[in-house]
């Protein structure tokens, strides 16, 4: 007599191609997965809480901690949904400002997908690759903010200082390498017979699945459902900006693969744009009661002085209310919903991660696929833990 | 109620198909609002769901805790319609001596992680979940992390010579100042 036998095996969360610390419980039978079911929580770390009992400008700091692949996203969804309680507008140049931060924040983002996610099927070498490219964008993001990752450069009501002199040539020289970088990349990638096979037809996600579980970003998009949050919604001048959206058809492991490789070379047309076209003045909104006060005022003027004194020891006071605002990561929406009872400190600060979302889809995925597919499909969500448990 | 001069399309449809049960709608900052009563909330969610609104994917579910106002959760739907380019979000109040709403994982699969997470955060109940247990904290942690009357403490380091911190040399503790309904 023939009888069906499942075994259940634990995956993570101290495994290589989790990404980090991720625990599936896997039901296999022989080598087809039966079940899964992720286990999150590892890498919680009370944020949510922590922002209720700083003010508005100190939580600009832990933010950043939370999506750590893309910090500028983070800082740029956080501050846009304080302006939008605040009801201010931003000066046009540090809008621009910020939309090259980000761009670029996305391809690095995107290069660290493409590394490890090569890595995970044991393409070593083009991690280095991408990692040397990425290098280039944390010596820029240094350049500009001091800091390599966790930023901590825009404020609420612009960023904190004007894009430094030498950051144009570097960039611009980076920008011009970078397609024949990427071209090499696909060269080895794209039509490789064994990265097609690992990836085409493996964690399908159908676009009615990817709808019901409210995913978003390339993973949606590979799925075929042209939702961008910079085109549906504009936010920071995107609507200025001519890009285009790429669309996978087959939902596949293989389409988000081509859906991102698109989206770094959009985010170098938008950083193009957007450097050619920045407009001079101000980056950072002349309002006292929001940003503070240049520094050479302080030494002429009490009432700089005061202001400063009063922004730094007590914040700023927004109306009571409340706000969403949210932009596209990397990783798909990124929303802050904020909470104001007319205090200097948030009542609630509610971060919408999306590899929460998308990380719930993996299940209709992996079901019925090979274990070995499971490191793909985990791979092609591209989830950041640190996004997933705040 | 306010501001009904400058309502959308389907913040009004909303008052006209549930009626008493839409207790507030306003739009602070752009932002299309609409506050149910619990009872209704599947009904609200299902009716912008269907054609023409198609309000389907659920970007968002959460909550805050108005403590010490009553009814004290407030749980926050936030949807998107993709047809429409719109947001809308949807609201309603649980009481703090039973907080419990119906699920909407029958509506949004994706609800199943973000109401376990409400479970595990503020101790609010969701009656028909398939699976209501903790997902960010551990299995066997006590109390509900988000909820105002928490303190914001720090977690035991089982390490020699470690002097654990009284919650107020980390961060002063402020009590919440009494609030009015916002």
């Amino acid at each position: 007599m023939i009888t069906r036998e499942t075994i259940t095996i634990n995956m993570g969360p101290q495994h290589p191609s989790t990404h980090g610390v991720l625990r599936l419980v896997l039901e296999l039978e022989g080598e087809v997965v039966v079940s899964c079911k992720p286990v999150i929580g590892y890498l919680h770390t009370g944020i949510e809480k922590e922002m209720e009992y700083r003010t508005y400008h100190q939580n600009i700091t832990l933010v950043d901690r939370i999506e750590y692949l893309s910090s500028y996203h983070e800082e740029l969804a956080y501050c846009l949904a304080v302006e939008k309680l605040l009801g201010i507008d931003v000066p046009k140049r540090a809008q621009y400002i910020r939309v090259i931060m980000a761009e670029l924040n996305r391809i690095a983002s995107h290069l660290v997908w493409l590394g490890t996610s090569a890595l995970d099927l044991n393409v070593s070498s083009l991690l280095m690759y991408c990692f040397r490219d990425r290098e280039e964008i944390m010596e820029l993001s240094e350049i500009v903010s001091g800091q390599r990752m966790m930023p901590g450069y825009f404020r609420i009501g612009g960023v904190q200082q004007d894009l430094p002199e030498e950051f144009f040539p570097r960039v611009r020289r980076f920008l011009d390498e970078f397609p024949r970088r990427l071209e090499e990349y696909e060269a080895l990638l794209t039509h490789n017979l064994v990265w097609r096979e690992r990836n085409e037809g493996v964690a399908v996600l159908r676009p009615e699945d990817a709808l019901a579980y409210g995913v978003t970003g390339p993973v949606l998009r590979g799925s075929g459902i042209a939702y961008d949050v910079r085109k549906a919604f504009p936010y920071s001048s995107y609507d200025e900006f001519e890009f285009d959206v790429p669309l996978g058809k087959n939902g596949d492991a293989y389409d988000r693969y081509l859906v991102r490789m698109e989206e770094m070379r959009q985010s170098r047309r938008i950083v193009l744009q957007a450097l050619d076209r920045l407009p001079e003045g101000p980056v950072l909104i002349d309002d006292r009661k929001v940003a503070l006060p240049p520094r050479r005022e302080l030494v002429r003027s009490m009432e700089a002085v005061i202001h400063q004194f009063k922004l730094v020891s007590e914040g700023i006071h927004p109306p009571k209310g409340e706000a969403y605002a949210a932009v596209e990561s990397p990783r798909g929406e990124k929303g802050y919903y904020i909470v104001s009872d007319g205090s200097n400190r948030p009542v609630r600060v509610r971060v919408r991660s999306p590899s929460f979302s998308n990380l719930q889809a993996l299940p209709v995925m992996v079901q019925g696929g090979m274990l070995a597919d499971v490191v793909v499909a985990i791979a092609s969500i591209d989830i950041v833990l640190g996004d997933v448990d705040r | 109620m306010r501001g009904a001069a400058d309502l959308t399309p389907v913040q009004a449809f909303l008052q006209d198909c549930l009626g008493e049960a839409v207790l507030e709608v306003h739009r602070f900052r752009q932002d299309a609002t609409v506050l149910v009563s619990p009872e209704r909330i599947l009904d609200a969610l299902a009716a912008v769901r269907e054609d023409p609104w198609r309000f389907v994917m659920l970007t968002d579910l959460t909550a805050w805790d108005r403590y010490p106002a009553e009814p004290r959760f407030e749980v926050v739907y936030h949807l998107l319609s993709l047809e429409r380019r719109e947001r809308l979000r949807i609201k309603t109040r649980v009481p703090s001596h039973d907080p419990v709403l119906p699920t909407a994982v029958p509506l949004f699969r994706g609800a199943n992680w973000f109401e376990r997470e409400l479970w595990d955060l503020f101790g609010i109940r969701f009656h028909g979940h398939p699976d209501l247990t903790r997902i960010l904290m551990p299995d066997d942690w006590e109390g509900h992390p988000l909820r105002k009357d928490y303190p914001l403490t720090e977690e035991p380091v089982e390490f020699k010579g470690h002097v654990p911190k009284v919650p107020s040399e980390i961060i002063p503790y402020v009590p919440p100042p009494r609030r009015d309904d916002p």
